[in-house]
């Protein structure tokens, strides 16, 4: 009799410390990121993400004050970290009007953290390159102005 | 197993059940019993990982120097801003460009003791703009920039010893207070002897102004006093914002033993000043000037060097017959702290070896001043009557009141030091309400929000002074610590006791929103007015003016140029002027070589800072990043190479190419 007593007393004790046991399940957040490319839309695919949604309507004439305005920016905000014919911090930037659009060289230097966690071409970059090229506090004009500068370089160098 | 020993073994695991099902009936699960007080505490201070805190806390350092910044409620540590103490940690008072803002008429000082910071005002209101902090030591006030949290300025008081009366501002920031806590000659570097104390020391009550768009301090005025102590001050409000008030002790002029020969007498005084009429007397003219010795260090533009504006005089009011600006209010006995609650209407004063808390009226002083109703005078400054000024007296107020703050709904919270409580009481009634335990003796107080017209009524922290068994011991010494209760019932509430850095003094809290809208998450480039940036890294370069050597280099991750430099020589001095060309928030680069008898420099993003390098042998020195600034961090990293003084290697530099 006692034993069951023992046994039933223990019992309970065990269920007391069972139903004091932590209920609650610790939220987790499903981070699924969008990291395939299927989700992007075909201009994105093109033109990288980033404040600049449509194409831009670009002169062929190279605009030398925009060029001398970029080129001024580059010097200031880029040059650091890309040689137009050679790899450095990050990739060589002399040629690259003829693989990219203005579009997506704008938005990557609008958007870069964007474009090298979501686009395949920035995400295969930021693996090459393993630095994260960071936003440089450069406006929507001078971008556009830094495009021209490229554009011209390429034209001129190449 | 003897039966015995089973009987005794059944017994325990029976009881044992018993005890638990017995404990689970009438009080429910053991360790949520404990959580429902606790976790209702806890619940209150927690801010979830990458939530904010709501409010902004300012710590001083005490005898640290510095001034630290928490988030509350959580009591998160945010940052130490170094502010009269050299911090190897960002370099301030080791770069070239923050040296001179430690420099004095003393020369460099490595260190002062910072007491109570003090947030910039408009209308009575805190704005968030700039934080004042005194240094009690050499006497000095510097101004912090809150848009950078760094500081930006310090000016030093002249003809003062101990600025402890600081820095509280006006409701506008038109001036920030400081005083003497010990008397000494006012004249300049007067060599007398002691004993000569009541005939030659004076006190000075220094008021600076305050430029309203750049912050720039200037030294306006000083108040010629009798030789007291003049200890805390504060800015009236509302009604009484065109005066300051600030405590006297030692009245009995001792200049020894001041424990037992200063606590003689029953009433000090609080003096009164019309900030405003004194102005004015001082724009008539009225004021004398007199010779001093300062330092005023400052940056001229938005970077830089700071420098030394060295001052060589002062304008003094002296307290004439009729003047009407200045007044005592008599005052029991040694008090410590003077607050004023957020209409203007009370003077609260802790008298720290009274046995109740005075309260003045400010409205009964004025008063009084129009009846000319006054008990004599001392030096031209006239003294009210303690009958006809005080509101009431705050009975029972435990052992040792020293300072008071207020909440909006008319309570007033005294810290009390040697029973080491904090008692609320109400300004109606002048009745103690609430009592609650400090841990321990504590100092100072502060309500978030508080002291200005507007405070909140969430939280108050204790500042206290010894932490002995509160947290797990470090030592003979533990740091000292804070604590923050919830105010908003009619019962205080201990939510948290967390250690701090320093000693704190006095601390404010301010809402986080008036402040983290306008920080500055970069120094832009464009903007960089530096003598010695370079804004593009094509002009990286080294130049040689005879022995000095001056390095422009810039930085991104995760390479200096340039990073390879030859032709130094033993007995060059050498600058390395470093400007981080990242404009990411966040990005810092330093930069710290072999050998340098000195500490690393950090450069934040857009910044250019100066490391002085004085080889003494010949040999290659490595330098590197001190900052993990990137992935490839550890290849960020240069060569010197220095050679003899004779020597004719030519001087070059180079990055890139192996
Ligand atoms: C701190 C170094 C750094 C700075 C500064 C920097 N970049 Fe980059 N850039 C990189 C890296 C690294 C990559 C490769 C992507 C990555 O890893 O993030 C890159 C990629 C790019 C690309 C994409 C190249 C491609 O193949 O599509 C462009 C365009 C570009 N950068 C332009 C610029 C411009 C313009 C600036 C100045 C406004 C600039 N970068 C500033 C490091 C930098
Ligand atoms: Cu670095």
């Amino acid at each position: 009799m006692k034993y069951l007593i023992t046994i039933v007393a223990f019992m309970l004790m065990l269920l007391t410390i069972q139903a004091c046991g932590n209920g609650e399940q610790s939220e987790r957040s499903d981070a699924s990121d969008t990291a395939n490319g299927n989700e992007l839309t075909d201009f994105e695919l093109e033109h990288g993400f980033g404040p600049v949604t449509e194409r831009l309507d670009i002169d062929e004439e190279i605009d030398m004050d925009k060029v001398a305005k970029g080129r001024n920016i580059y010097e200031m905000k880029c040059e650091m970290c890309h040689n137009m014919g050679s790899r450095m911090v990050g990739p060589p930037l002399g040629a690259i009007t003829e693989t990219r659009s203005p579009e997506f060289i704008m938005n990557f230097i609008l958007n870069p953290s964007e474009n090298v966690r979501k686009h395949p071409i920035g995400q295969a970059l930021l693996r090459e390159y393993m630095t994260e090229m960071p936003y440089q506090n450069v406006k929507e004009d001078e971008a556009r102005a830094i495009v021209e500068y490229l554009r011209h370089y390429a034209e001129t160098e190449l | 197993m003897s039966k015995s020993k089973k009987n005794k073994l059944r017994g325990l695991l029976l009881g044992a059940g018993f005890v638990a099902i017995a404990a689970f009936i009438f009080t429910g699960c053991p360790s949520q019993q404990g959580m429902m007080d606790r976790g209702d505490a806890a619940q209150k201070v927690y801010v979830a990982p990458g939530d904010h805190d709501e409010y902004y806390g300012f710590f001083s350092g005490g005898y640290s120097g510095q001034l630290s910044v928490w988030g509350l409620p959580s009591a998160r540590f945010l940052k130490v801003i170094p502010v009269f103490s050299q911090d190897p940690e960002t370099g301030y008072g080791y770069s070239e460009e923050t040296k001179p803002l430690l420099q004095t008429s003393y020369g460099f000082i490595p260190w002062d003791d910072s007491h109570h910071p003090h947030i910039s005002q408009t209308d009575g209101d805190a704005d968030g703009r700039w934080i004042f902090i005194n240094g009690n030591n050499t006497p000095r006030i510097a101004r912090i920039d809150l848009q950078t949290f760094e500081t930006k300025e310090i000016l030093e008081l002249p003809n003062t010893g101990g600025n402890h009366a600081s820095s509280f501002v006006t409701s506008n920031t038109e001036y920030v207070i400081g005083a003497t806590r010990f008397s000494i000659p006012y004249e300049m570097d007067l060599d007398v002897p002691i004993d000569s104390y009541s005939d030659e020391f004076r006190g000075a009550l220094s008021f600076i102004e305050v430029d309203p768009e750049s912050g720039r301090m200037e030294m306006d005025f000083q108040i010629l006093v009798p030789p007291y102590n003049y200890d805390l001050g504060r800015a009236g409000k509302g009604q009484s914002s065109d005066w300051v008030f600030f405590t006297t002790y030692n009245t009995e002029e001792a200049h020894t033993m001041l424990e037992i020969n200063a606590s003689r007498n029953d009433k000090d005084y609080i003096a009164a000043v019309n900030w405003k009429r004194a102005a004015e007397l001082v724009r008539e003219g009225r004021g004398t000037t007199m010779d001093a010795y300062y330092y005023h260090n400052y940056y001229e533009g938005n970077q830089g060097i700071a420098i030394n504006d060295v001052k060589d005089q002062v304008t003094v009011l002296t307290p004439e017959d009729g003047q009407d600006f200045i007044y005592f209010l008599p005052t029991p006995k040694s008090p410590h702290g003077v607050d004023i609650d957020p209409t203007g209407e009370y003077i609260v004063a802790g008298g720290k070896l009274a046995t109740v808390i005075p309260v003045h009226s400010f409205s009964r002083m004025l008063e009084a001043i129009e009846n000319r109703d006054f008990d004599g005078n001392v030096e031209n400054i006239p003294i009210l009557n303690y009958d006809t000024t005080i509101a009431g007296e705050v009975q029972d107020p435990g052992l040792g009141p020293l300072h008071t703050e207020f909440d909006s709904r008319g309570y007033a919270y005294t810290s009390v030091y040697i029973s080491s409580e904090i008692v609320k009481w109400s300004l109606d009634t002048f009745e103690v309400v609430d009592r609650i335990d400090a841990y321990y003796s504590i100092g100072h107080l502060m309500i978030t929000g508080g002291d200005t017209k507007n405070p909140d009524d969430l939280y108050l922290v204790g500042l206290t002074k010894t932490a002995k068994d509160r947290y797990l011991p470090t030592g003979p010494k533990q740091n000292h610590p804070a604590q923050l209760y919830d105010i908003s019932g009619d019962r205080m509430e201990l939510l948290l006791d967390f250690p701090t850095i320093g000693e704190p003094h006095y601390a404010q809290a301010i809402r986080a929103d008036k402040i983290s809208g306008n920080v500055a998450q970069i120094y832009e480039i464009e903007d960089n007015d530096h003598p010695y940036a370079i804004d593009r890294i094509n002009q990286n370069r080294v130049e040689r003016d005879g022995d000095v050597v001056r390095v422009y280099m810039g930085s991104t991750r995760s390479h200096f140029r340039p990073d390879n430099i030859e032709g130094i020589k033993v007995g060059d001095t050498v600058y390395f002027h470093l400007t981080n060309l990242e404009q990411e928030w966040d990005v810092v680069h330093g930069i710290a070589i072999k050998g340098a008898n000195n500490s690393e420099i950090l450069v934040a993003p857009g910044q250019t800072k100066t490391m002085k390098w004085e080889p003494k042998r010949t040999g290659i020195y490595p330098f590197y990043c001190t900052a993990f600034c990137s992935a490839l961090h550890q290849e960020m990293q240069g060569y010197v190479r220095v050679s003899a003084a004779d020597s004719d290697v030519e001087l070059t530099w180079k990055t890139g190419t192996n």
